[in-house]
């Protein structure tokens, strides 16, 4: 109990931290990519920015719209930071940690459905973004809420299909089942990292990744140039850091999930060959750097890329996305129905696969544990 | 019709092709481009501690000369004020006085002498229409202030030091005057 309680400490504080680090990557990134130097002014090459930056946060006056609603104002920043952080809970950060005899999991919850629970947390992230553009009574404001909720449902809809692709093949829904499968990074005369088995569905979660954490250039929400910052337009103070930190907390953690789901979560070549807590670390370790890569790649991405138009980001997200999607989903159906031995005439196969056609596809499997019961 | 400058460029609205439609080869082109950034040489300077350097045409904060014997060159003659087209230059003459002829090298000098550097928007019109080569524009830049009246620069920040004489050998030989 008390582990858990250090290990929910120590990925709130790790995960506010790396979230404020964040904003001085992609200030630096941005400079770098712009030819220029970047921040450099508090601490050494401007490591203490952050903490400037909170400092000036706190510090500003808590300014409220005189017609703005005074509850739903304070609250839609504090959904979208509490949705944000709480999908950290069921990444798992790295293998088994041994001490003092006893198993501690990396991980707050293990939860079987994992994958369901984020792509939950994601949805209600709406609300924080749709609350604080309603609440600010301001016109800009509502039409960024408008353009950040209609992005983020359309797009959830291509996310889930990609997940789903995932889960059929993993026969989990558990974020820990999914990244064991991906175990080491050669098995059976194939990678076993599920980018691997499934480059076209790991594009289309990127791009909806991208999507959902409102970053450019699906930045519509946002759209400094336009809408004068969106729904956080008439917010300030720790209001106001409290969306701009949510959304680095969001980036963060979908790039955890992107690098958990198809890029092996904290398997690595060559990973046999150590075991215990030295695996334990180095696993994380890997992890991290794989996150940090995607987040470098989400920055990237961001000072590359102009802004999309709101009709091709809903041409893109419902006409290319969703069938894309659908179409490796049903290619992946057929092909797992193929090796389970689906389609064959031969008589001993049947009985294998008769007991396999009960539970199709192994997504039942996981249902049935959760009827069960596992300790949350 | 020909086109004599060869940079007519006709717009066509071809059709995209597969791999233009599907976007991600030019936005890989693109990422690569901004990924070559990262290494390239950063345009910044840090300011204060690394200057750039200007050009010797650069203009400016004002400085008012002296002659070779330290005597100051401005007559208060008010011409820099009548050809400042910002209204920035402001001057009271004074006649000078038994004993004073090692300061002033003639008869009427600027009692005060004030350039509002608010105002100021650096042409060099002043320079120019000088007559007694009092009045230059130097490369040292204006700092900032907290106050406005502190850009009101007088003649205790205009004047150069009879010892700490500042260069404007680059800026002479720029304008229609010999050196």
């Amino acid at each position: 109990m008390i582990i858990k309680l250090i290990i929910v400490v120590a990925l709130f504080a790790i995960t506010l931290g790396i979230a404020a680090y964040l904003t001085l990557m992609e200030r630096k990134v941005a400079a770098w990519m712009q030819d220029r130097i970047g921040p450099d002014r508090a601490g050494p090459f401007g490591l203490l920015q952050p903490l400037a930056d909170g400092g000036k946060m706190f510090f500003k006056e808590d300014f409220r719209p005189t017609n703005a609603d005074k509850w739903l104002f304070i609250i839609g920043p504090g959904i979208a930071m509490f949705t944000s952080l709480i999908t950290g809970a069921v990444i798992p950060w790295g293998p088994d940690l041994k001490i003092a005899g006893e198993t501690i999991a990396l991980q707050v919850a293990d939860v079987n459905i994992g994958i369901l629970f984020i792509m939950g947390a994601v949805s209600i992230g709406v609300y924080g973004i749709m609350i604080g553009g309603w609440a600010s009574n301001n016109k800009f404001a509502l039409f960024g809420a408008i353009r950040a909720s209609s992005q983020m449902i359309s797009y959830e809809l291509a996310m889930g299909v990609s997940v789903i692709t995932i889960v059929m093949m993993t026969g989990s829904l558990s974020i820990r089942d999914i990244v064991d499968q991906q175990h080491g990074f050669w098995d059976n005369g194939w990678f076993s990292w599920n980018v691997f088995k499934q480059p076209i569905c790991f594009i289309v979660f990127l791009i909806t990744a991208l999507a959902e954490c409102n970053r450019a250039p699906f930045d519509l929400a946002e759209c400094e140039s336009e809408l004068i910052g969106g729904y956080h337009t008439e917010y300030g103070a720790m209001k106001l850091g409290f969306f701009l930190f949510a959304e680095y907390v969001n980036m963060f953690i979908s790039c955890a999930i992107i690098s958990a789901l198809f890029f092996g979560g904290y398997n690595f070549p060559g990973m046999d060959n150590f075991s215990g807590n030295t695996l334990a670390i180095l696993g994380t370790l890997v992890f991290f750097a794989k996150t940090f890569f995607f987040v470098f790649v989400f920055m990237w991405i961001r000072w590359t890329l102009p802004r999309f138009r709101y009709d091709q980001l809903m041409h893109i997200g419902w006409k290319k996305m969703i069938p894309i999607a659908l179409i490796n989903l049903l290619i992946t159906g057929v092909v797992i129905a193929y090796t389970e031995g689906w389609f064959s005439k031969n008589k001993d196969n049947e009985s294998a696969s008769n007991v396999k056609m009960e539970q199709p596809l192994g997504v039942n499997t996981s249902f049935e544990k959760t009827k069960t019961g596992n300790s949350l | 019709m020909e086109s004599l400058s060869n940079r007519k460029k006709v717009v066509s609205n071809k059709k995209m092709t597969f791999m233009e439609k599907l976007y991600l080869p030019a936005i890989l082109g693109g990422m690569w481009i901004t990924f070559k950034h990262l290494f390239k040489k950063h345009n910044t300077l840090k300011y204060p501690e690394v200057k750039r350097e200007f050009a010797p045409v650069y203009r400016g904060q004002h400085v008012l000369k002296r002659d070779e014997e330290g005597r100051e060159n401005c007559t208060a003659c008010g011409l820099c004020a009548v050809a400042c087209p910002a209204e920035a230059i402001t001057m009271t003459s004074e006649e000078r006085k038994k004993g004073e002829e090692n300061l002033y090298r003639e008869e009427k000098y600027a009692s005060t002498y004030e350039i509002n550097m608010l105002r100021c928007i650096f042409c060099g019109l002043c320079e120019e229409a000088c007559p007694k080569e009092a009045i230059f524009l130097t490369d040292r830049i204006v700092p900032t202030y907290f106050e406005r009246n502190d850009f009101i620069y007088g003649k205790d920040k205009l004047v150069e030091p009879v010892d700490q004489r500042v260069d404007i050998s680059k800026r002479q030989l720029t304008g229609k005057r010999p050196a």
